[in-house]
């Protein structure tokens, strides 16, 4: 545990490009997911209509489907053999953040779409009297439920950063390249070396404390 | 602002800030023109240590970067079908043969070899110390039900150990027979961990065997257990895209003077674990 500690702190540079690199994928991931996220989990919600709440329910499962699961069919199209293959996404940084980004759109849009579902019915009713254009339709529920996107936004970047089975099987575990924390941890609880794993754990420890604050903060804030 | 969201905002903002500072850490490029090289390869050359030893080297040589991509030789085989590497550098003949015959590859070298051991714990509960060939001590742990726990990864040792089984005439099943489906020192752990046999790399085994100290070599050196590895480039006629300028410089690297004399003199605790065919 000294260990562990010790590797961070004196800034060992293997180790901190390791978190580095994590930060990074799951940062862009998150960024990208939120550009058809938001408007997907808006859509939703604007209208109840049969179609739209079976498309919620869609959205939802996906966005609880195993890592690997969505990694394997994100593979199945980035492999040379794939339609996809010739962008040369596998086994490189892209690829890992093509499979994050369709772990973490999911969850963007039916956080999203939770947190307005809940707004009150009176205000979606004001935006349709008075027939408003599409887009000040769109910023008003933004604003109207900016906490529910904003909780969406710092779930989706803790699911990204924590996962393992897209970084494996997208990255490939390239020392340098794709090599992320918790593939790191992966590899390094294989070969029996726990020093860095557990440094590593350490700082996606923090993550995953600095992102339950974050959301209680928006909830609290919300109410 | 109330409190609660200003401090959530500068949580956010240490995440970003801290994304853009890791960003930008590209590697140096090189003259090549094509100078990334996807290595597709067996655990054990990966976690051994040989490749952070060699590749250094040849980095600094040549300019090209090696990205490697640590799986079993089934998976390295299967990667490179699919044009996702350039090379692969694995060991089971059988299925280098395969993939050569169905063209696969450009062109296949013999690199080097090391031997496979059959480890398991040290009171030898199958008896196997004085056993007098590998496929004696595989009929006797199959015999006893003895804890045997196999890669179960179509890697090279895998297919190894399948060869063996089917020497022995065995097809081993029950609970006595674990498949873990992980890489070499997990898999040695694991054994570790159960009180079981394993059949293991060397050179893994040199590079891991401080993390499972309840383990020893209980049945080495026999002609069944050497472990030959091959360098195989990928055919640029199956896929267009592959590197081939740069599977082609690396393959010369090992096979030529200056790797050979690297892989030789690569020791673990003192011991050489790779030796030239």
């Amino acid at each position: 545990m000294a260990q562990a500690f010790e590797l961070l702190l004196r800034g060992d540079a293997e180790t901190w490009g390791i978190i580095g690199r994590s930060l990074s994928f799951s940062f862009f991931a998150t960024i990208f997911s939120l550009i058809p996220g938001i408007p997907l989990g808006v859509f939703m919600a604007w209208k109840a209509s049969k179609g739209r709440r079976i498309l919620a329910s869609l959205i939802h499962a996906i966005s609880a489907l195993p890592t690997v699961v969505i990694g394997l069919f994100v593979y199945a199209f980035l492999s040379r053999s794939g339609p996809l293959g010739f962008l040369g996404f596998l086994y490189a940084p892209a690829g890992v953040i093509l499979g994050q980004f369709f772990l973490a759109m999911p969850l963007v849009a039916s956080v999203t779409y939770t947190g307005l579902a809940k707004l009150d019915p009176r205000f979606k009713e004001t935006l349709e009297t008075f027939g408003t254009p599409l887009l000040f339709k769109f910023s008003a529920t933004l604003r109207e439920a900016k906490m529910a996107v904003l909780s969406s936004v710092v779930l989706s970047f803790g699911r990204v950063i924590g996962e393992v089975g897209v970084s494996m099987m997208l990255g490939g575990n390239i020392r340098g390249l794709t090599r992320t924390m918790t593939t790191a941890i992966a590899l390094d609880a294989a070969k029996g070396e726990f020093e860095r794993a557990i440094s590593l754990g350490l700082v996606l420890l923090l993550i995953a404390v600095a992102v339950n604050v974050t959301v209680n903060g928006l909830a609290s804030h919300g109410r | 602002m109330k409190s609660s969201q200003r401090r959530s905002l500068a949580v956010v903002a240490c995440m970003l800030a801290a994304c853009f500072m890791a960003w930008g850490q590209s590697p140096q490029g090189g003259q090549p023109s094509n100078p990334r090289i996807k290595l597709a390869t067996t655990t054990s050359t990966e976690q051994s240590g040989l490749l952070a030893y060699m590749l250094p080297i040849f980095e600094k040589k040549t300019g090209y970067k090696v990205d490697v991509i640590a799986v079993g030789t089934g998976a390295s085989l299967k990667i490179a079908e699919k044009g996702d590497c350039d090379i692969v550098l694995v060991h089971a003949r059988s299925l280098e043969d395969a993939f050569m015959a169905a063209g696969w590859g450009s062109e296949r070298r013999d690199v080097m070899y090391n031997d496979f051991i059959v480890l398991g714990p040290k009171n030898d509960p199958a008896g196997i110390r004085n056993a007098k060939t590998a496929k004696d001590a595989f009929t006797m742990i199959a015999a006893k039900k003895a804890i045997f726990i196999s890669r179960g990864d179509n890697s090279g040792t895998h297919v190894k150990e399948k060869d063996l089984w089917k020497l022995a005439s065995i097809a081993p099943s029950g609970s006595w027979y674990k498949e873990a489906g992980q890489g070499m020192s997990q898999v040695i752990i694991m054994a570790e961990q159960l009180g079981g046999y394993t059949l293991a790399d060397r050179a893994t085994w040199l590079a891991v065997k401080g993390s499972a100290p309840g383990l020893s070599i209980i049945f080495e050196k026999d002609a069944d257990l050497l472990n030959p590895y091959g360098i195989i480039t990928v055919n640029p006629a199956k896929w267009p895209h592959v590197n081939v300028a740069g599977a082609k410089a690396l393959m010369d690297f090992f096979t030529g003077p200056d790797g050979r004399s690297l892989i030789e003199s690569y020791k673990i605790g003192g011991d050489q674990c790779f030796f030239l065919l």
